[in-house]
C-alpha cells in the first residue's frame, strides 16, 4: 500500500472518548497540511461494545479505512481491546496502549477472567510498545478523565507535525471548560 | 474554507448550501446525525416525524409548495417510506425534492442489508451515490438541481462507510432555490387518480429514458482512463478503495447509478481490455452491463454478503490474477480466545427489570427495534422475535391466534415509546378491533435512545429543542380502545412481575407502560441519579443472585484467600442507583452507604 500514507487505529470500549480522540486528531493533520480521513461505526458499539476508529493521513488519501494488516499505529485505549485489534497492524508497528482493564460482561459475570499477560502477549509481537497507565499519569496531572490525552501526548512526539499544530486542534475541538487540564495531560504525555 | 465533516454533516451542509427550506427525519443508524446537523442552520426547518413515511410526506407538500426539502432515513426507512416515494415518482415536484437514504453493508447496527440501490429502478427515480464528504456536500445541490429540472424526485444513497467517515471538504456559501414558495394548483400533476396517474406514467419513462441518455455527459460520471488492460466500473466508497488498490486501472467511477450510463459504458467496455464491476451487495450494476450484451467480471468474484473492504477487494483480485498474493500480514496471530464484548445496557437502564421479570414469568416474548433488544442477549434472554419497527405487536396478535388455549396467556409485545408511535400503534388498534387477548408493555423511557438520544412526539421537545406538547401514552392507549391500561414502575421489580402476570391472564387486550427515562438523558429534570449502592463484604453469601440481571456495575471478584465462592462488588462510578439488584439479595448485603 502506499508508504506516503500513515495508517492509525483508536481501539477501546464505547464511552471511553474515542471519537474525541480521534478527531483531535484529524484537525491536528489538517491543520498540519494533510489530506486525512477516519472511519468509525456508531450506533450498538455506543453500549459497552468494543470500538474501533479508522485514521489515514498523508498527501492524499482515498480509503477511509486501514486494511488489515497495514496499520502502522496502534492507540489502545484499553488493554484487551488493543490485542484485540493487533491483526490490523503491519509487522513492527507501533503500539501505545493505557493499562486500564475493563471488564466485559462474560468477566463481570465472573464465566471467564481477565487474561493477566496480555503485555507480554503484545510486546512479543510488537517490541515498538509503549503502555502507559494513563489513569494515573492524568490523575497526576489534574484529572484521571484525561487518561485519553496522555496518549495522544505520547504518540505525539512520534508523528512528523510541529506541536502548534496540536495545541490548536484541541482548543477547537476539546470544550473550553476541560481545555486547560487536557492541555497539561497533553504536556505531561508529551515528555513521558 | 476547508472543514473535515462526515458524510452525514456534509450532506447538511449540501443541503444548506443548496438552499433548502425543510427537512424532516425519523432517526435510524447511519442517518440520524444529518437532522442533528440541518438543525444547526436556521434556515432549513428541520423535524423529527414519528416516522419514514410520514418523514417524506412532509417534505413532498414543502416540495409542491415551491420549497427544496429532504428526507432522510436509514434504508430499512425507506420501506416504510415507499408508498409515497412510488407515487411522487408519478407527479414528480414543484421544489427539489431528495430523499436521502443511508444503507448499512454489513449491518453494523440492522436487521438487514438490503440494497436500496434496488429502489431506484424500482420506483423509477434517478440516484446519487457519492464517494467522499466532500461529493456529499455537492451531489445534495446536484441532487435538488436535477430534481427540478427533470422534474423527479431523486435519491441520494449513502452506506455507513460514507455516511460516518470525516474526510476534508471545501465548503461554499448558501444560495437560495430559484423558486418562490407558495400555493400554486395544479390537479393534473398532483392528485393521482387513475385518470392522471395514467398520463403521468409515460412521462415517468420518458424521463427515465432521457435522464439516462444525459446520464453519459454528467460529470459526476466520469471515465478515467489509464492502463487499458484492466477497466473497473464502481461507485460510493468502493471507488476509493479501487483506486488505491489498483492506482493504475482505469475505472468508470459512477456518481449517478441509476439510470446508467448506457452510452458511456459502452465505450469504457469496448476501450479496456477485462471489465469488472465492483459493487457492494447486489450485483445492480453488473445485471445491466450484461444487459447492455457486454462481457464482465462481477459476482463471481466479489461476494454478495457483507461490506465490501479494500481486504475483501483484495482476495477477490487476487483470485482474478489481477493482483499479486501479499503477505503483509500481522506479526501476531488472531486475537480468538478473548472474551467478547457485547453492547450491554447502560447501568439503571429502566428496561432491565422488565425483561427480568418476563423471564420469570416465562414469557414468549415478541420484541422490537430499540435498546431493549438487548434483552434477548444472556442472562435476560428474554426475548423471542425481533423483526423490524412496530412489529412486535402484530406478531403477538399472530401468535396467540393458533396456539393452544393455555399458551396464550404467554404472550407478550415488547416496544419503546419512539417506536410505538412509529408503527407500533396500529398493531395496537388491530388487537383491540379483532380482540387480541396477547398483552403489550410499552418500555417509556422519554426518547428514542439507540440512535443516541432522539426526541420523539412523546418525550416532549422538539428537534429545535422547542417545548412539545407531550403525548399522553396512557390516554391514548385508552382511546384505542385497550381494556386496561396500568403504568408501572419498573424499578420494582415485586410491582412490575406481579402487575405483568395480572395482564397476562387477563383476557382482553392489556397494555402496560413503564415510566421511567433512559440515564442518558441530559435535560434537566428527566434523569436523576439516585444513591449508589454497595454491597457489604461480609454478609454477602456469594450466592451471584444479583449477577442475574446483567447490570455492568456489578462485577463478580472471584475468591481471595480461602473464600471459595467469591463476592459481587458494585463499582460506584457506574452505578446509578437504580435499586433492582438491592431487591434480588436475599441476605440483605447490598444497600446504600450509610
Ligand atoms: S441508552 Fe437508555 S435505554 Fe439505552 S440501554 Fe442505556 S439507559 Fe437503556
Ligand atoms: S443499583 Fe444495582 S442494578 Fe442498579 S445500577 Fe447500581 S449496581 Fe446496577
Amino acid at each position: 500500500m502506499n508508504r506516503d500514507i500513515t495508517n492509525i487505529l483508536l481501539v477501546g470500549v464505547g464511552g471511553q472518548g474515542i471519537l474525541l480522540a480521534s478527531e483531535v486528531l484529524a484537525e491536528t493533520f489538517m491543520l498540519a497540511g494533510f489530506d486525512v480521513k477516519k472511519s468509525e461505526i456508531h450506533g450498538m458499539s455506543q453500549r459497552g461494545g468494543s470500538v474501533v476508529s479508522h485514521l489515514r493521513y498523508g498527501g492524499r488519501v482515498n480509503s477511509p479505512i486501514v486494511s488489515e494488516g497495514d496499520g502502522d499505529i496502534l492507540f489502545g485505549f484499553e488493554l484487551m481491546e488493543t490485542f484485540r485489534y493487533l491483526p490490523l497492524l503491519r509487522r513492527g508497528a507501533f503500539v501505545v496502549a493505557n493499562s486500564l482493564q475493563i471488564a466485559p460482561p462474560s468477566v463481570l459475570m465472573g464465566n471467564e477472567s481477565y487474561p493477566d499477560d496480555l503485555p507480554e502477549r503484545i510486546r512479543a509481537g510488537f517490541p515498538d510498545f509503549l503502555l502507559i497507565d494513563g489513569q494515573r499519569v492524568a490523575a497526576e496531572a489534574g484529572d484521571p478523565r484525561a487518561a485519553n490525552t496522555v496518549l495522544l501526548g505520547a504518540v505525539s512526539k512520534r508523528l512528523q507535525v510541529e506541536e502548534e499544530y496540536w495545541l490548536e486542534a484541541m482548543k477547537r475541538m476539546i470544550p473550553s471548560k476541560a481545555l486547560s487540564i487536557n492541555l497539561k495531560a497533553f504536556e505531561t504525555g508529551r515528555n513521558l | 474554507m476547508k472543514e473535515i465533516l462526515s458524510g452525514n454533516e456534509a450532506i447538511a451542509r449540501g443541503a444548506y448550501e443548496a438552499g433548502c427550506l425543510a427537512a424532516s427525519a425519523y432517526p435510524g443508524t447511519p442517518s440520524t446525525e444529518i437532522l442533528e446537523n440541518t438543525v444547526k442552520y436556521s434556515e432549513i426547518n428541520s423535524s423529527w416525524a414519528p416516522n419514514e413515511k410520514v418523514a417524506l410526506e412532509v417534505v413532498a407538500g414543502v416540495s409542491f409548495a415551491g420549497g427544496r426539502a429532504f428526507a432522510a432515513m436509514k434504508h430499512v426507512g425507506v420501506n416504510v417510506a415507499a408508498d409515497p416515494l412510488f407515487t411522487l415518482s408519478y407527479t414528480g415536484v414543484r421544489g427539489g425534492l431528495v430523499l436521502v437514504t443511508a444503507d448499512d453493508p454489513e449491518m453494523h447496527s440492522s436487521q438487514n442489508e438490503q440494497d436500496n440501490r434496488n429502489y431506484a429502478k424500482f420506483a423509477k427515480v434517478p440516484m446519487l451515490e457519492p464517494s467522499d464528504s466532500q461529493e456529499c456536500k455537492d451531489f445534495m445541490r446536484l441532487a435538488f438541481e436535477l430534481s427540478e429540472k427533470y422534474d423527479t424526485p431523486v435519491m441520494l444513497r449513502t452506506t455507513t462507510r460514507i455516511s460516518h467517515s470525516k474526510s476534508v471538504v471545501e465548503l461554499g456559501e448558501r444560495s437560495e432555490a430559484p423558486l418562490t414558495p407558495g400555493l400554486a394548483r395544479d390537479a393534473a400533476k398532483l392528485v393521482m387518480l387513475p385518470g392522471n396517474a395514467r398520463i403521468r406514467h409515460p412521462f415517468v419513462e420518458k424521463r427515465m429514458a432521457q435522464l439516462s441518455l444525459d446520464a453519459s455527459n454528467m460529470p459526476a460520471n466520469r471515465l478515467e482512463f489509464r492502463n487499458p488492460e484492466i477497466g473497473i466500473i464502481t461507485s460510493g466508497a468502493l471507488y476509493q478503495y479501487v483506486r488505491e488498490l489498483l492506482p493504475d486501472a482505469s475505472v468508470l467511477k459512477l456518481g449517478m447509478v441509476h439510470p446508467l450510463p448506457s452510452e458511456l459504458v459502452r465505450e469504457f467496455a469496448s476501450r479496456v481490455n477485462r471489465l469488472f464491476v465492483v459493487e457492494e451487495l447486489d450485483p445492480f450494476i453488473e445485471e445491466q452491463v450484461r444487459a447492455l450484451g457486454i462481457k464482465v467480471t462481477g459476482k463471481e468474484l466479489f461476494p454478495l454478503c457483507g461490506e465490501l473492504t479494500p481486504g475483501r477487494i483484495r482476495s477477490a483480485l487476487v483470485v482474478a490474477g489481477v493482483m499479486e498474493a501479499i503477505d503483509e500480514t500481522s506479526a501476531t496471530g488472531a486475537s480468538e480466545g478473548l472474551p467478547s464484548r457485547p453492547p450491554n445496557m447502560c447501568p439503571g437502564c429502566p428496561h432491565r427489570g422488565v425483561f427480568f421479570a418476563l423471564k420469570q414469568l416465562k414469557a414468549y416474548v415478541t420484541g422490537d427495534i430499540g435498546c431493549y433488544t438487548l434483552g434477548f442477549m444472556p442472562p435476560l434472554s428474554a426475548m423471542d422475535t425481533c423483526i423490524c419497527m412496530g412489529a412486535s405487536i402484530g406478531m403477538a396478535t399472530g401468535v396467540a391466534k393458533v396456539i393452544p388455549e393455555e399458551e396464550k396467556k404467554k404472550v407478550v409485545a415488547v416496544i419503546g415509546d419512539s417506536t410505538f408511535l412509529h408503527t407500533g400503534i396500529n398493531g395496537l388498534m388491530d388487537m383491540v378491533y379483532n380482540g387480541s387477548t396477547a398483552t403489550v408493555i410499552i418500555l417509556d423511557n422519554r426518547i428514542t435512545a439507540m440512535t443516541g438520544r432522539q426526541d420523539n412526539p412523546a418525550s416532549g421537545f422538539t428537534l429545535m429543542n422547542e417545548p412539545a406538547k407531550r403525548i399522553d401514552l396512557p390516554l391514548l392507549c385508552r382511546a384505542l380502545g385497550a381494556g386496561s391500561v396500568r403504568v408501572v414502575n419498573p424499578f420494582d421489580l415485586d410491582e412490575t412481575k406481579r402487575v405483568i402476570k395480572e395482564e397476562m391472564n387477563r383476557p382482553e387486550t392489556s397494555v402496560i407502560i413503564t415510566e421511567k427515562p433512559c440515564v442518558l438523558i441530559k435535560r434537566e429534570g428527566v434523569f436523576e441519579k439516585g444513591d449508589v449502592l454497595l454491597v457489604d463484604e461480609e454478609s454477602c453469601a456469594g450466592c451471584r443472585a444479583c449477577l442475574a440481571i446483567g447490570c455492568p456495575a456489578i462485577e463478580w471478584r472471584s475468591a481471595m484467600s480461602g473464600d471459595k465462592k467469591g463476592k459481587a462488588f458494585i463499582d460506584p462510578f457506574l452505578c446509578t442507583g437504580c435499586d433492582i439488584c438491592r431487591q434480588l439479595c436475599k441476605f440483605g448485603s447490598i444497600g446504600r452507604k450509610i
